[in-house]
Parts: structure tokens; C-alpha cells; sequence
């Protein structure tokens, strides 16, 4: 730990230390309570039919035979809902001209893409949903398949869908002027054709729901897995026309998210209205194979990009064209052009040039929509940046890691900004750097890697550069007119016996949030840890906030933690001070007692003032202020985001007869701010760049020409596992953010940020003795085979 | 659809007879019909391990099997494995590395290890990164569980026992 804390780093402090996370336990015990688990009573299940084609119009529905059977309580078409919930549409008002069609609980006319939901049937159990959604008679006229990014943007091509006039959802295009001179001045220019395959989150518990609509009190509460419920409560609510103090989300434990779960999903949507016909509760379980096909996918860039680099190795400029393909919609309602734009955004980031020009074409296809997933655009910005600086490198005879010496950002040269906008308040670069070389041991890796060359040993070292959007303001979503919150809420309380709970608006999904803030609350409250319970993911419980996201949970929640903490001490001590006769500012909590700020003396328990404030008020004075119970907001001031940095490396040994990639070992040197929980920052980390390195070498949602997904089953679609993953070392640089008293930025995408980019890095070192090279992930055997021309 | 038959099996020491349909696996068995919802199912395929239940004391997948299938056997499920403690080390250590962060594939890994350190007491970590490749984890990147498992193994063979491990402090 190297950051100076103040108040916060006196040696018992919680703040930095690795402490397990309570709620853990139950899940250990097989206790966990997911939405996949619930039930409740005259509970019904709802399952699908899909459609099998990728573009079709929708002629006739017959479910008569589908009524008839076993248990089924209700057959419903896109008809049938559309009369309860209005339209909605995924486009952001600050993403000038971006469209796309409206989108509907199930379609009413047309499907747009194979596997979209397109009646429901609800019955007894889910079996007897399951055989009645087999009985239901659909007929498709099938439509002309968009799936080619390039044909998709032709004049006269086809259209992904009716309601749109042509196949663009978003352009956009940066420029600081002066590119072609500069490129055609160069030294050196290095480009190159990038392909990131489509991915997908594969969280082990689908996406789940479980929606209850009471119509005696006209109230809607929904169990639902995701990472946002306060976002789906007003989404239910303006969308069925419920007031939003009548609908309550409820997030319970959840088995991963990263992304996926914060989108609004058609099935979700629908059992909602399912909910309302029946007025019973419904649930609905994705099963796997129709994860595959309707959860969100993420990726698939095409990206041509070039640097100009002079005599020297110092980079002058990128030139970049990125197309990505986002399905037939945008994803409401965070949009799917939110990925490209951070794409363009965040090319180059680490770097000190000043000139650059981008230009971004979001295209409509007919495929499951794509939309943020871990380290939203990172991964494609960090490859296509560190493939291209370890080019011009070679082109200039430099090692990739003095290349990187010399155009980094220097440490000192803050604030700056990118020439993409973006405002950099403190980044640590140079120092990750250094360091990520000695946790490597960078120079006898190279030894080594030269003298087992000799042998026909092909081992390759790459390294990445990455700075990660977290913690963002209202800039982010609020501008662009979405009812996504920048601020966080808590409601803490002592209760009556001293202890205290703290009712915040973040969310938990494993990786440690509750954990996180109730060691901030019981340090800047001053009780012990156990003293402190926290609750999250309930909107009838806590404040209303933006939840958990782009790694908002430590910065803005802890943020949110931290100052009610504080006011609630303040308000203790002040009540203290009163039946103590005494001066609040002579007064101190720790450790559970109000103590005598200088001496440490014990004046009176916390116990006691609770219990005077809540039985005996009759013995205080008058005016005095027995507030135990407070509720802050907190939303980021200052900077727009708070980026945090780090630097990966990653060493592997390729197999040039069969293509296989060993990870030998992986490195992360990042920068969050203020740790709070090391052992959490870790794993966090650690999973990170297990999901990078899944992109880098296994994880594709392939399609045949007719817009099928041919691998949509876990058997198919790789993903990582235990026996294919490295140990990964994790060192960390400490920049706190001054924005905040605490300091904490995010960390849960840094590891996927530049996984894929170290090891894209690391195949093509290993390779280019060979004289080959790979510009695509994930680089599959079969694709390394290629590029070494054996087959 | 067809109709029901009668299995009679032990679990979690509890011998118990029900009704099922033929179609119904142990997985659905277990978590519906009795309310063992410590068992997971995350692909009813076979391949993520989410699902692992001891049947007389080898981990098998429940998605795969069918509950009928499982007449007369005893199967063990994580909640068992808690109350009779025979797990509580793997609980204890996992809790301590920081080893699961959802936990959805933890009961899963927990029987993955346990089936593990059965047959070979002190594996390798190469060993135990192979144990644990038909189980999958999309959160931790494995390294923790795997430095659990390690640690467990080591504490057993030193002969160290774990008192019940969800009355532990936090
Ligand atoms: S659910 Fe049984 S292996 Fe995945
Ligand atoms: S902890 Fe989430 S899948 Fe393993």
C-alpha cells in the first residue's frame, strides 16, 4: 500500500485490508437464494417458442392445440402484450442521429433474428410450458438475411428491419486535423485489419425472473437476477403504466452478471405483462441454449487502423475505421453504440501523441443484439493500440517495452487529456510499467525466450498498456436522456442495541460490494466490522441509485458509505455529547464507545446512547437531536469518470504443428486508487483476465450465412477452464483520486481491459521469427495454422 | 409425458420415497421436489459442473442422471455435505482465499474437490487445475480455488480438522 490515507490509514483501519467477505458463507453452505431457486405460491412458468428463422415475417399464430394441453394457463402472442406495455426505443439523445426500431415485449409482424421469443405460453410447471410451446403453430415468411457488415451498408441493400430506413444505427467521427500529412511525413506507418469475434457473458446462472403482479393492490414485485433493479423498476413502471412507488425489484443473490444482467431483455419484459394476464406470479429461467441466443453478445469490430511513428519510435499519430455489427436493434436502455464510441474513444489512451482520427459505423444485422458487456470497447481499443505501438516498434528496432518507455504518458505530465476528450486526472503508467517488468522478470524472459528459440521452442511475450473508464458521472447516461442514475444513495441506522445497518442502493453480485462497504462504514463510523450489517438490491429498502456498473461500486458507493458514515458519527456524538455534557468536538467513536477524542477514555457505550435515544428520550433535553437514522446521496463532482491504468503481460508458448496456445503465465500491474479490500481487488482482477484471455483464444458466436448461431450450446461455445488458465500475478500502483475523501476507483474490468491485448501480443512475438503474424481473436489452432501457412 | 413412478433413495442420510416422472433428472429432483437448491444447474448438459451431487460418494453430474436412476443409492448434496462437516476444511479455505465470488459453481467445485483429495490426497496444482476441468467458473479465473484446494490437501495430510465451518466468525 503506498497511498496516504490520513484519518483513513491509522494502522486498525479497515480500509486496505483483506478481510473475507461475510455474505460469502452462506453461498459456501449452499445457502445462496437465487431467482433461480424461488418460489412461491400459485406460482406459474412461462417458456418460449423462437423463431428459427434469422428474418421473417410473421403470417399466422395458431395455438389452439397448445391451449388444449396439460396445465397450460395462457398462450400469448406479441398481440397480446402489446395491449399492456408501450413500445420502447434504444437510442441515447447525446448520440446525435443514432436510431433504431421500436422494440416490443414479442414481436407483432416481423423477427429479426433466430432465436427471438415469439409466443409465450404459461402453465403449471415449466415442462408442461415447454410441450405447449412445441404445439403452437407459427408460420414465418422467411425475409432476406442482413448479415455482412459491408453489404449491410451498401444503398440498396436490404434492410435488418422494417421499421428502420437503412442499416446504420450510429456514426460518428473524431478528428484533430491534419492526419494525411502527418502519415505521409512518417518515418514509419504500420496498419493493420483487426477481427474480434461476437462473445457472450456465459454467466453460470442465466438470466432469471420472477415476476408477481398483484392486482388487489395494484402492485408489481419482481424478482429478478440483474445488477440494476432500480433501473428496471422505472422501467416497469413507465413502460406498464404501474406508479413507480407501486413496483418493487428485488436482486437477490446472483449468479454473474459482468454486463449482461442490466439490459432490458424481451422475455423479461414479457413476463412481466404474463404476470398481469395471469395475475399470478410467473417465472421464467433461461435455460442455456437460450442464453446463447437472446442474452446480449458483445464485440465483433472489424477495425483497420494505422500509426505514424518517426525516425526515433516516438508515435505521431492513429488513423482508425471501426465497423461493428450490433444485431437487428439497439439494446435498450443503455444502447448498443455504446461499445464503438468507447472503441474510438479509448484507442491510444496511454499514449502521449497528439493527432488522431476516427471514424465509427454501428451497423444493424440480423442477430442477437450486442451491448456492454466487461470492459465495455476496452479490449478492442487496448488490441488494436498495443498490436500496432509493438509494429512500430519492430519498424523502428525498439523492444516493445522500451517502445512503450518512450511514448507512455509520463507520470508527472497530469492532468491531461486524450486527444479523444477524454480528461485524465492522475494515471500511473511509467510506474506500472517498471514495475510489470520486474514482476516478469522482463530481460531474463527475453534471455530465455532467445536461447529456446535456438531449440525450436516458440514462446512469445506480450505486453499491454490500458487505462479503464470507471465511476461515471451524469455525462454518461443522464445526458443522453436515460433514467440511469450517476448517484448512489445509503440510509444508515444505529439500531436500538448499538449496531448498525446500512441500506445502500449498490448492488452485490460476488464480487465483494457488501463486503467492501461495511468495512468503510464501520471504519468511518468507528465500530467493528461485525457490528455493521449491509443490504442491498431491494427497491422498497434502499435509496434509489445507480447500482452496480462500470465499476461504480467502490468508487461512488463507497463514496456514498463513507459520507454517511461520517454525518451518522457526527450525529452520535452530538447526542453523546449532549447527555455527556460535553463538547462534540471533544468526543470520538471507536471501536463501539464515544471516547474522549484525546485521552481514548471511555465516556459512554454507543449501546447506551441508543438505548437512551430510543426508550429513554424522556430524560434528554428538550432540543435535543436523537437522529440515529440518516440517508445520503452522493453523485461524482468533479472529473467526468475517474479512469484508473495499469499494464499487462502475458507469456505463452505456441505449438506451430498444432496451433495450440499455452498460457505459460500472466502479469497485472494496476492502478484502482484507494484499495479497500486487497483479496477482493485480486480476484476481481484475477476473473478479469481469465474472461480476456477466453476472448483471446476460445469464445466466438459463430454464424453460418443465414444469420443461424451454429455453436449456441456450452459443449460448443469454448470457454475458459481451470486446466487451460494460468496463475496470474497481480501488483498494484496506489493513485487515489482526489475527487473523493476515499479515493477508490474501479477495478472489476481492468483484467479484461488488456487480457486479449497481451496475448495477442504475445502469439505474434512468438510467431514472428516464423514470419507470421495474427490480427484476429480468438486466435483459434485452426486460425494460427493458417497464419503460419500449414494449412 | 407419462406417469409417475416411485424412487426410493437416501439423501443426506435421509431415506425418502416420491413419486417422479420418468423425465425428471436428479438435478430437478433435488431442487425442486425436496428443496435443495445448493444444487445448481447451469447447462443440464454435462459440461459446467454446477450440478455435482455425490452418489454414494463419487461426484456425478444430477443434470445427467435421472432420478429414477438414482433408486437406491445415497447421494450426498452440499447442504449434507455442511451439516455432516466432511466439507467444512474446502468451506473453511475457500471462504479465507477469497474463492468463489457468485457462488453459483461452488457447490459444484466444492464436490469436484472433495471427489479429488478422495482419490489423490496431495495433488499437484496441474492435478487440481485437471480435476476441475469439467467445472466452470466464470468469475474467479480459478487460481483461488485452486490455492484452496491446495491448502486443504496440505492441512489434511498434516491431519489438521476443521470444526463445523458456518458456525466460524465471519
Ligand atoms: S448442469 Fe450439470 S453439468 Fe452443467
Ligand atoms: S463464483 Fe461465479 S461462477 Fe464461480
Amino acid at each position: 500500500m503506498n497511498a496516504p490515507l490520513g484519518s483513513l490509514d491509522r494502522p486498525n483501519s479497515y480500509i486496505g485490508r483483506a478481510v473475507t467477505r461475510p455474505n460469502a458463507k452462506r453461498l459456501l453452505a449452499g445457502r445462496g437464494r437465487y431467482v433461480t431457486d424461488l418460489v412461491l405460491p400459485r406460482m406459474l412458468h412461462a417458456a418460449f417458442l423462437r423463431s428459427p428463422y434469422a428474418h421473417a415475417r410473421i403470417v399466422s399464430i395458431d395455438a389452439e392445440a397448445a391451449r388444449a394441453m396439460p396445465g397450460v394457463r395462457l398462450v400469448a402472442t406479441g398481440a397480446d402484450l402489446a395491449r399492456l406495455c408501450t413500445p420502447w426505443v434504444g437510442t441515447l439523445d447525446h448520440f446525435k442521429g443514432m436510431k433504431s426500431a421500436p422494440q416490443l415485449p414479442l414481436p407483432v409482424e416481423e423477427v429479426l433474428w433466430s432465436g427471438q421469443a415469439v409466443v409465450a405460453v404459461v402453465a403449471d410447471s415449466r415442462a408442461q410450458a415447454e410441450d405447449a410451446a412445441e404445439a403452437v403453430l407459427v408460420e414465418f415468411e422467411e425475409l432476406p438475411v442482413v448479415a455482412d457488415i459491408d453489404t449491410a451498408r451498401e444503398p440498396d441493400a436490404d434492410r435488418a428491419a422494417a421499421g428502420i430506413e437503412d442499416n446504420l444505427c450510429f456514426r460518428s467521427r473524431l478528428d484533430t486535423g491534419g492526419i494525411d500529412a502527418l502519415f505521409a511525413g512518417a518515418a514509419h506507418v504500420v496498419e493493420e485489419e483487426f477481427h474480434f469475434g461476437r462473445h457472450t457473458a456465459v454467466t453460470l446462472e442465466p438470466r432469471a425472473i420472477l415476476a408477481d403482479w398483484d392486482a388487489s393492490e395494484g402492485k408489481l414485485t419482481v424478482h429478478h437476477a440483474t445488477q440494476t433493479p432500480y433501473q428496471f423498476q422505472d422501467l416497469y413502471s413507465r413502460h406498464y403504466g404501474i406508479p413507480e412507488a407501486s413496483v418493487r425489484v428485488i436482486a437477490p443473490d446472483i449468479g454473474g452478471s459482468f454486463g449482461m444482467k442490466l439490459h432490458v431483455y424481451h422475455e423479461d419484459m414479457a413476463v412481466v405483462g404474463l404476470s398481469m394476464l395471469c395475475r399470478r406470479p410467473v417465472k421464467y429461467v433461461a435455460d442455456r441454449m437460450e442464453s446463447f441466443v437472446s442474452d446480449i453478445h458483445a464485440r465483433d469490430h472489424r477495425v483497420r487502423a494505422r500509426m505514424a511513428v518517426d525516425a526515433e519510435g516516438t508515435i505521431l499519430a492513429m488513423d482508425v475505421d471501426d465497423v461493428t455489427a450490433i444485431g437487428a436493434f439497439s439494446t435498450y436502455p443503455r444502447t448498443s453504440a455504446v461499445e464503438g464510441n468507447q472503441v474510438i474513444r479509448l484507442m491510444g489512451a496511454p499514449y502521449r501523441f497528439r493527432n488522431y482520427r476516427a471514424e465509427l459505423a454501428v451497423v444493424f444485422q440480423n442477430k442477437v443484439q450486442t451491448s456492454q458487456y466487461r470492459a465495455v470497447g476496452h479490449p478492442v481499443a487496448c488490441a488494436v493500440t498495443e498490436r500496432l505501438v509493438d509494429l512500430a516498434a519492430a519498424r523502428a528496432g525498439l523492444d516493445p517495452a522500451t517502445m512503450r518507455e518512450k511514448n507512455l504518458i509520463p507520470d508527472d505530465a497530469y492532468p491531461c487529456e486524450s486527444p479523444t476528450g477524454y480528461k485524465f486526472e492522475a494515471l500511473s503508467h511509467q510506474a506500472s510499467l517498471i514495475r510489470l517488468k520486474a514482476l516478469m522478470d522482463y530481460d531474463a524472459l527475453r534471455a530465455e525466450q532467445a536461447a529456446l528459440r535456438t531449440r525450436g521452442i516458440h514462446r512469445g511475450i506480450g505486453i499491454a498498456s490500458f487505462v479503464e473508464i470507471s465511476n461515471p458521472s451524469p455525462a454518461f447516461y443522464g445526458i443522453g436522456g436515460a433514467r440511469i442514475s450517476a448517484q448512489d444513495g445509503a440510509t444508515l441506522s444505529v439500531t436500538p442495541s448499538g449496531e448498525v445497518r446500512c441500506l445502500i442502493s449498490v448492488t452485490e453480485q460476488g464480487q465483494g460490494t457488501e463486503t467492501i462497504i461495511g468495512q468503510i462504514v464501520a471504519d468511518q463510523f468507528g465500530v467493528a466490522r461485525e457490528k455493521v450489517r449491509v443490504i442491498t438490491g431491494d427497491t422498497e429498502i434502499t435509496p434509489h441509485g445507480g447500482a452496480t456498473w462500470a465499476c461504480r461500486g467502490a468508487g461512488i458507493g463507497g463514496e456514498t458509505a463513507l459520507q454517511a458514515a461520517r454525518r451518522l458519527r457526527d450525529n452520535v456524538l452530538a447526542l453523546a455529547a449532549t447527555i455527556l455534557q460535553a463538547r462534540p468536538g471533544d468526543l470520538d467513536l471507536r471501536d463501539g464507545l464515544v471516547v474522549d477524542a484525546l485521552s481514548g477514555a471511555e465516556r459512554v457505550s454507543l449501546a447506551e446512547v441508543a438505548r437512551i435515544a430510543y426508550f429513554r428520550s424522556d430524560t434528554l433535553p428538550p432540543d435535543a437531536r436523537a437522529q440515529l437514522s440518516i440517508t445520503h446521496h452522493y453523485a461524482p463532482q468533479g472529473y467526468p469518470f475517474a479512469f484508473t491504468n495499469g499494464i499487462q503481460g502475458c507469456h505463452v508458448e505456441l505449438d506451430v504443428d498444432t496451433g495450440l496456445v499455452k498460457v505459460l503465465k500472466h502479469w497485472v500491474v494496476e492502478d484502482c486508487g484507494r484499495i479497500i479490500n486487497p483479496l477482493l481487488v485480486d480476484e476481481q482482477v484475477r476473473g478479469g483476465v481469465v474472461q480476456g484471455l477466453g476472448a483471446a483464444f476460445f469464445e466466438e458466436c459463430r454464424y453460418d450465412d443465414n444469420g443461424q448461431l451454429t455453436n449456441g450450446s456450452l459443449a460448443d461455445y469454448l470457454v475458459p477452464m481451470a486446466c487451460e488458465m494460468p496463475d496470474i500475478v497481480v501488483g498494484h500502483i496506489e493513485t487515489p483520486t482526489a475527487d473523493t475523501a476515499l479515493g477508490a476507483k474501479g477495478c472489476g474490468e481492468a483484467g479484461t481491459a488488456a487480457a486479449s491485448a497481451a496475448a495477442l501480443n504475445a502469439v505474434n512475438d512468438a510467431m514472428a521469427p516464423l514470419g507470421a503474424s495474427i490480427a484476429q481473436i480468438p486466435m483459434t489452432p485452426e486460425r494460427l495454422l493458417k497464419s503460419l501457412g500449414k494449412i | 409425458m407419462s406417469a409417475t413412478l416411485p424412487v426410493t433413495l437416501t439423501v443426506n442420510g435421509e431415506t425418502l420415497t416420491r413419486l417422479v416422472e420418468p423425465r425428471e433428472t436428479l438435478a430437478d429432483f433435488l431442487r425442486r421436489d425436496l428443496g435443495l437448491t445448493g444444487t445448481h444447474a447451469g447447462c443440464e448438459m454435462g459440461v459446467c459442473g454446477a450440478c455435482l451431487v455425490m452418489l454414494d460418494g463419487l461426484p456425478v453430474h444430477a443434470c445427467l442422471t435421472f432420478a429414477v436412476q438414482a433408486a437406491g443409492t445415497e447421494i450426498a448434496t452440499v447442504e449434507g455435505l455442511t451439516e455432516s462437516t466432511v466439507i467444512a476444511d474446502l468451506q473453511r479455505a475457500f471462504h479465507e482465499r477469497n474463492a468463489l465470488q457468485c457462488g453459483f459453481c461452488t457447490p459444484g467445485m466444492l464436490i469436484a474437490a472433495q471427489g479429488l483429495l478422495a482419490r489423490l490426497p496431495l495433488p499437484s496444482r496441474a492435478e487440481i487445475r485437471d480435476a476441475l476441468s469439467g467445472n466452470y467458473c466464470r468469475c474467479t479465473g480459478y487460481e483461488a480455488i485452486v490455492d484452496a484446494i491446495e491448502t486443504v490437501a496440505r492441512r489434511r495430510a498434516a491431519g489438521e480438522t476443521a470444526p463445523r465451518f458456518a458456525e466460524e466468525p465471519a
